[in-house]
């Protein structure tokens, strides 16, 4: 590169840091004094993209902007109020399956609004041309962009250092039972929190219109960058997302420059994998304070029980029909498996992993690879293809039990990123993008209900395994690193080595869902090793009720039956979805595990 | 008489029950740009079918599925309707690795799949099976297309610029190989390989300046393709540089860019406003009466999927899978892009598409200096077909 090459691409990464770095604060605002993982701050950026592009056809560019962005913030201040205050006192993460169902509202409401087609907005008035730079032409709305984002950085940091309601926040942020104790108002705290990160979504999206069109992909590609901007960052830290974005832009700006420009189909997570396993709390974070007074509520064991008699009818349905029953049902009981190992980890062990789709997917590819390149029989590569997930598990367990809370959560997204980003590369292995066909299982399994009869045994004896685990001596000493790591420090238990193992068995479990997936599709793609993946699980746990042993397995039924369902009755079924998940958050918090108990 | 008109009553009724069913699966929800007018083409297909009798006495029905973008939930989806809904058919899918997991299923299963639009090369190729037949071009039939204008060109430096997925590496690959033999001595100076839906436009557009080249093919489409255009039109890299776009002369990618549409690129795509022919008129007219829109791209796929399978089954005089298979090989028929073949060696129907140049008119893009490009010219040879499919 010239040195002109080498000026201007680092001024690209200056606007592309400006753009990166209002959307990750408003996250890192919202997170910091309410630890909400807000999924849906994407979907305020989109809305807030939509938005400019309809007004700036009314009003033009310069008034829509902060007209987008305040209409944004007003959603957020109703979202909040109608919404997410209700549901503070809820188990952790339920916040997150609540902000995931408006992803899904707020996508179709988007579609229905706008269209399918993708909008381009207008330039910037006054800022459509470029200006001349080292001999190249750099665009305007570029270095205006350059300037407002410090702009924006300077008034942030003026309103938290200097204003009294900038200071209940970062009291809030460093230790949120502290300064409730003091007397001060959270509710209004965290209302004014929510919309004022809401506008600044609103903000970031509509000033992103001159540069990029209004789509309906955007929601989730800008919530996972924005994660990555925080979490490198330190959260709460807004000196340090704007480090981060800084940094993140200038290395894909130059990965770019220098021809690498495959690798940015995965450089943020590779960055925030190296700064998370350097600096456990990110760039410019702090360690947070220990919650207090609140551990986790004991795992409701009565709950599992009623799967002895489920388990006779679930293995008399063959007898009663070939169809599709079956061809669901086997769906249904992969993810089972599925959800109850990742539940084995965020309820038992405490961890909660924002990736456990790396295991579901080497578990996956573990198997296919055995029978396609090793040409080992299919029998034998179901059982050995998890071994792919243990291994997996083993490797990033080892660096992710060094973190603890969102980071560790972050950490395991990362190499979950990495790991999907070489299914989706290496063409001559994993078949690419692609993925792999023709995994069908062997004959004597290959009808549809031998196949389910296979599944349900495996994942019956699965999920039995998990649930005798929890309740044996490891997993009573895997609580009590869950519940007080100090404390099971102090009488003897090697916290790490057992939540490494967690880990472990976890992944493996995974990866047999994972094998048994691959032979019940015939192929596999990347996909299976997507954040998608990731947040389908996330959302059965969540939706079964974290307290309890059988909750996931509830979780996995209802929502693989409702996406079957409602996506073949209804034309705008993601957001009924939504709408059935808010309800169900809204009316039973505990999950609907949490129901059964209510109803007993 | 009155057992008579009995006869008939149970007749009609049995004539009724044995509509012939089309399972159609598609991620209409995650491509909705190019599926919304896709399903259209396919309604007014079938309103004009069954209007005029059906086909072989019986109803066409279109029993229509989302299958939420991703091969897993497809190859759910197409179980369902296969055991369920009993289809005769499974025809759609828009993305490449949703499609291969459909054929390999239908392969599996033993149904007829006519994959409608996905355009991977391995679908009829590589991963071609007795089972799935494919109606668009491919990806290396357009890029075939649009070499005989790259070597016009006569430029010597080459930039290349693709969404890093099977996409765009294929059409990359083929680009490089088939201009190399058309135009010995070509350079290829810079590659550019943005994530799908995620580039980063002004640094892509920078880095390509840097490099010089005298002219650039990209494979860029929807959201990746605006922000491209934009870019570079701010930066002026299309001042001196021709550039070659495959799909870009597509409505559905076209549209968006109105007064941001370059001029002189060379594309493949679909000047519906400008076709005359009789076909295309017709269809066009009775698409604008049914709809009050215009037809875009994935109309006309939608539209000719349908008469697809009605042709098979005309040609068949049946339903049965085995009998369409064999009667959709070597089926010729009519479309509003004109005839086309159901090629009997790789099941690839040599529906083409149109090569242009991009221009503006009245702050929207269009195409001119068009010509329609038959598929069944941009094919390699028999040989390198059997040899890719293995037979």
């Amino acid at each position: 590169m010239s040195e002109a090459a080498v000026l201007l691409q680092f001024l690209n990464g200056l606007a592309g840091a400006s753009s990166l770095f209002l959307v990750a604060a408003g996250l890192s605002l919202i997170f910091g004094v309410s630890r909400i993982v807000n999924f849906a701050h994407g979907s305020l950026y989109m809305l807030g993209m939509y938005l400019a592009v309809w007004l700036s056809a009314r009003v033009g560019f310069w008034l829509s902007v902060p007209l987008a962005a305040a209409a944004v913030g007003a959603f957020g201040l109703l979202a909040e109020i109608l919404l997410l205050r209700r549901i503070y006192r809820a188990p952790e993460l339920l916040q997150l399956l609540a902000t995931f169902a408006l992803v899904l509202v707020i996508k179709d409401f988007a579609l229905w609004a706008w269209g399918p087609e993708d909008l381009l907005g207008p330039r910037a008035p006054g800022l459509t041309g470029a200006v001349d730079i080292a001999g190249r032409r750099f665009p305007a709305y570029d270095l205006f962009l350059i300037a407002l984002g410090p702009m924006v950085f300077v008034a942030l940091h003026f309103l938290l250092s200097k204003t009294r309601w900038g200071i209940l926040v970062r009291a809030a942020t460093e230790d949120r039972e502290m300064t409730g104790a003091l007397g001060v108002n959270q509710r209004w705290l965290f209302t004014g929190v929510f919309m004022l990160g809401a506008a600044l979504a609103g903000l970031g999206g509509a000033l992103a219109i001159p540069r990029e069109p209004a789509n309906l992909e955007l929601d989730l590609a800008v919530v996972s960058d924005a994660f990555v901007v925080v979490v490198v960052g330190g959260l709460g830290s807004i000196p340090g997302a704007f480090l981060a974005a800084l940094l993140i832009a200038e290395i894909k700006a130059f990965c770019i420059g220098l021809g690498y420009s495959k690798l940015t189909l995965v450089a943020e997570f590779i960055v925030m994998a190296v700064v998370l396993v350097l600096r456990p709390w990110g760039l410019l974070g702090r360690r947070p304070a220990e919650a207090r007074g609140t551990p986790n509520a004991a795992l409701d064991f009565a709950s599992a029980k009623i799967f002895l008699p489920l388990l006779v009818v679930l293995a008399l349905i063959p007898v009663f029909s070939g169809g599709y029953a079956l061809v669901l049902l086997t769906d249904v009981l992969v993810f089972a498996l599925f959800a109850v190992s990742l539940h084995f980890l965020l309820g038992a062990g405490g961890m909660v992993s924002f990736g456990h789709a790396a295991y579901f997917g080497l578990g996956a590819y573990g198997a296919a690879l055995l029978v396609l390149r090793a040409g080992l029989p299919m029998e034998l590569a179901l059982i050995l293809g998890p071994l792919a997930a243990a291994a997996g598990a083993a490797l990033f367990g080892w660096f992710c039990v060094r973190l603890s809370g969102i980071y560790l959560a972050m950490l395991t997204l990362a190499f979950a990123q990495i790991v999907w980003s070489i299914a989706f590369q290496w063409d001559g292995m994993t078949g690419g993008s692609n993925g792999l066909v023709g995994l069908w299982p062997a004959s004597w399994l290959g009808s549809r209900g031998a196949y389910y009869g296979a599944t349900l045994m495996l994942c019956a004896l699965g999920i039995a395994a998990l649930w005798r685990i929890v309740a044996s001596p490891f997993g009573h000493a895997l609580r009590s690193t869950r519940d007080s790591p100090l404390r099971a420090e102090a009488i003897g238990i090697n916290v790490r080595a057992q939540q490494w193992t967690a880990f472990i068995v976890a992944g493996s479990f995974a990866g047999l869902a994972g094998s048994l997936y691959a032979f019940s599709k015939g192929s596999i793609s990347p996909e299976t090793l997507s954040v998608p993946r990731s947040v389908d699980a996330l959302v059965m746990v969540l939706l079964g009720g974290v307290q309890s042993l059988a909750g996931p397995v509830w979780g996995a039924a209802l929502f693989t039956w409702l996406e079957d369902s409602v996506s073949r009755e209804v034309a705008y079924w993601r957001a009924a979805i939504g709408a059935v998940i808010l309800l169900l958050v809204l009316a039973f918090p505990q999950g609907i595990a949490g129901l059964f108990k209510r109803l007993r | 008489m009155k057992y008579f008109i009995f006869v008939l009553l149970v007749l009609s009724a049995g004539v009724n029950a044995q509509t012939i069913k089309i399972g159609e699966l598609n991620s209409y929800k995650v491509f909705a740009a190019f599926l919304e007018p896709y399903k259209k083409g396919m309604e007014l297909a079938l309103e004009e079918i069954n209007a005029a009798g059906g086909v072989e006495g019986r109803k066409l029905e279109l029993v229509v599925r989302d299958d939420g973008g991703t091969p897993g939930d497809a190859v759910r989806v197409a179980e369902e309707l296969i055991v369920r809904e009993r289809v005769h058919v499974l025809m759609g899918t828009f993305a490449s690795n949703v499609g291969l997991a459909v054929a390999n299923l239908a392969n599996q299963r033993k149904i007829l799949f006519l994959a409608s639009e996905p355009l991977t090369d391995k679908i009829v190729w590589e991963n071609g099976n007795r089972y799935t037949f494919r109606l668009r071009p491919s990806t290396y039939m357009q890029t075939a297309m649009l070499i005989p204008e790259a070597a016009k060109l006569n430029k010597r430096r080459w930039a290349i610029v693709y969404p890093n997925y099977e996409y765009g590496q294929s059409a990359t690959a083929s680009f490089k190989n088939l201009l190399a033999k058309a135009q010995p001595g070509v350079e290829f100076v810079a590659e550019q390989a943005p994530a799908l839906g995620k580039i980063e436009a002004g640094a892509v557009v920078q880095a390509l300046a840097e490099a010089k080249p005298d002219a650039i093919f990209s494979s860029l489409f929807a959201a990746d393709l605006q922000k491209f255009v934009r870019e570079g039109n701010t930066r002026g890299l299309f001042r001196n540089t021709v550039v070659l776009n495959l799909l870009a002369g597509e409505p559905e990618y076209l549209d968006p860019l109105k007064d941001e549409t370059p001029q002189g690129w060379w594309v493949t795509g679909y000047p519906w406003s400008e076709i005359d022919t009789p076909e295309h008129k017709r269809f066009r007219d009775a698409y604008q009466k049914r709809w009050k829109d215009y037809p875009r791209q994935g109309s006309v796929v939608g539209y000719t999927a349908v008469y697809s399978v009605a042709n098979a089954v005309r040609k068949a005089k049946s339903a049965d899978t085995e009998k369409l298979v064999e009667a959709l090989k070597g089926l010729q028929m009519q479309t509003p892009f004109g005839p086309i073949v159901w090629r009997a060696l790789d099941h690839q129907s040599t529906m083409g598409a149109y090569v242009g140049q991009l221009s503006q008119k009245n702050g929207k893009g269009t195409m001119i200096n068009w010509r329609y490009v038959d598929g069944a010219s941009v094919q390699p040879s028999e040989r390198e077909i059997r040899a890719l499919r293995k037979e």
